[in-house]
């Protein structure tokens, strides 16, 4: 369900240049590595998915918590699913910041110019996050263990939790990457990323069951597809049907994947 | 035997704008193709459509028999390019910059640092390959992004005004790689503003104006092709310099004109009237220091093909200091 979907096969090479062993996955894992050794050399890349997690718990178990739940460690429970994907929902949009920032500054006409497949250095970018969504994770979980939260499913459970995030983050990513792709310019990248995500995010069961909201409202929280996903982790964390919502999270992920990926190429194939 | 490059009716518009507008290119194999023009005239327009970057609107181009349309694949096999401006990944250290396009065209990894290590050698780079390359300087950044273009080893070269912002030395660094590169075999097309970098480096030139080709052929055919050669003479002894302007003005029908240090020149149609100047002068005993016909510089060239002079260059300006 991830990017598992096929980058094009690699082009037959001409018989005077074998290139053994380079097949699109790996090209693009190649471009992954590329990615993350930047954010090595600039460890402040991961700023962003290190700081929101911790924020946005304080912010609403402590500010709002006592208000929704009464009691601030009962929302904590119920949240931590919620933030988990909310934090994942913004970390996607960061890779339509640096597609847009790689292409105005020529890499990818050295990448465009070099007997690959096309599609690799947008695979290499949407495997790379991989280490951003992680991050944002790991923060969440450890800063939540320490307000006392626990998962009452097991620790396979919530490792499995964390994947299906992880794997609809990487097909949420592909929005993104054709937004980095036709948008002119960075910041107007990271507008459009942010106008998104707070409906669906905050339109969501992240917060606040369904129950509680207006009818119209109702309407939209329940088939928007970050509830789906939300109700999928908050049944693998903390009991509750999974079947059903993690059908309806694939469902919603091939699709973004089926209309997204193809975009993403096409604008990819017409830039520059 | 066909051309290496071979381009015919390349047409491409951005818009309204005609960027090419029916060009015709050739190179045979191992041979240097200038491409001259200023600014805007559709260089990089054409070097982008031939390696497959921009596909045109109508007419074809073939890279080693290769349709750059109908098989990219196996045009980019076969190709390096260097953008007009440094295309390395700045965050990313030399060496790591070489490794990952090694990694691209399939080495393996020891592979790949292996020809690194080569290649930063070639380039000068060895000391400098650990640094990230956004603390390099204007010269050793494109001198990367030229190691960058050669990891494969390409038969045919592009590059994109390797020199424009570099400094005298760096350029001749460049100059060399290039000499170096050709006698090794492999075809070099290479756009520039400077015509002193086509004068040296190009087997052929062809002049670009506005989209368009409007005049082709060597270094040499070019200048005699605009006509307008100076025949120039220094007499040993300042006391000639009287005979000196008779002749001339005998032999070309021209009043000579003379520079400060004493060399009388006159513009002549031919060579031939080189030998009639030189008998004459002898004939009345003038011993002579410097006897030429001296071609016009390209920059003459340029403004007689194509009725307005080249963008006015500033001199190239240095970019920070060589390590």
């Amino acid at each position: 369900m991830t990017t598992l979907t096929a980058p094009p096969a690699a082009a037959p090479r001409p018989a005077t240049r074998p290139a053994p062993g380079s097949s699109a996955l790996q090209q693009s894992l190649t471009l992954a590595w590329r990615n993350v050794v930047k954010i090595r050399h600039q460890p402040e890349a991961l700023m962003d998915v290190s700081l929101q997690p911790i924020i946005f718990t304080v912010l609403f178990v402590f500010v709002f918590g006592g208000a929704i739940a009464g009691d601030w460690h009962d929302y904590l429970t119920y949240l931590v699913p919620g933030i988990l994907v909310q934090t994942l929902m913004f970390a996607t949009g960061g890779i339509g910041v640096a597609l847009n920032n790689d292409i105005s500054k020529g890499v990818f006409d050295r990448f465009r110019s070099l007997p690959i497949a096309r599609s690799a250095p947008l695979v290499g970018a949407v495997f790379a996050d991989v280490v951003r969504y992680v991050t944002s994770i790991v923060v969440l979980l450890a800063f939540v263990l320490a307000l006392g939260f626990r998962t009452t499913e097991g620790v396979p459970a919530a490792l499995l939790a964390s994947l299906v995030g992880i794997g609809f983050a990487m097909c949420l990513s592909w929005v993104f990457v054709w937004i980095g792709l036709t948008v002119r310019s960075a910041g107007a990248v990271q507008g459009i990323g942010f106008l998104a995500m707070f409906p669906l995010t905050f339109g969501s069961t992240a917060l606040v069951s369904a129950d509680t909201l207006p009818g119209w409202l109702q309407a939209f929280t329940r088939n928007n597809p970050v509830t789906h996903l939300i109700d999928t982790i908050r049944g693998l964390m903390l009991g509750g049907p999974v079947a059903e919502p993690l059908a309806w999270t694939a469902g919603w992920a091939a699709l973004l994947l089926v209309v997204f990926v193809p975009l993403a190429m096409r604008a990819y194939k017409r830039r520059v | 035997m066909e051309n290496t490059i071979e381009a015919t009716g390349l047409t491409l518009s951005y818009g309204d704008t005609r960027a090419l507008d029916g060009v015709d290119l050739s190179a045979p194999a191992g041979s240097v193709l200038g491409v001259l023009g200023p600014n805007g005239a559709g260089k990089t327009t054409a070097v982008r459509v031939l390696a497959t970057l921009l596909r045109p609107d109508a007419g074809s181009a073939r890279i080693h028999g290769h349709d750059v349309v109908r098989e990219p694949a196996a045009v980019r096999g076969l190709i390096g390019l260097t953008g007009q401006y440094a295309s390395v990944d700045e965050d990313l250290t030399g060496r790591q910059n070489l490794v990952m396009i090694g990694r691209l065209l399939g080495c393996s990894r020891p592979e790949a640092h292996a020809r690194a290590t080569e290649l930063l050698a070639q380039f000068s780079l060895t000391d400098a390959g650990g640094r990230s390359a956004k603390t390099y300087s204007g010269g050793m950044r494109r001198r990367l992004d030229l190691a960058a273009s050669l990891v494969n080893r390409p038969r045919v070269l592009f590059l994109d005004e390797p020199t424009t912002g570099l400094d005298p030395r760096s350029r001749n660094e460049v100059w060399d790689t290039v000499r170096g590169l050709v006698d090794d075999g492999t075809t070099v097309l290479l756009t520039t503003q400077y015509l002193e970098e086509a004068d040296e480096l190009a087997d052929d030139i062809v002049v670009f104006d506005t989209g368009r080709v409007v005049a082709r052929g060597t270094s040499d055919e070019l200048k005699h092709r605009t006509g307008a050669q100076t025949l120039t003479v220094r007499p040993r002894d300042r006391a000639d310099q009287p005979v000196v302007l008779a002749v001339l003005e005998q032999v070309s029908g021209v009043v000579p004109s003379t520079d400060a240090r004493g060399t009388s020149s006159v513009p002549v149609s031919s060579e031939e009237l080189l030998g009639a100047v030189l008998d004459r002068l002898t004939a009345q005993g003038v011993a002579v220091s410097e006897l030429a016909v001296r071609l016009p510089s390209l920059d003459d060239v340029f403004f007689a093909l194509t009725g307005h002079a080249t963008d006015s260059e500033p001199t190239p300006t240095p970019e920070g200091s060589l390590a």
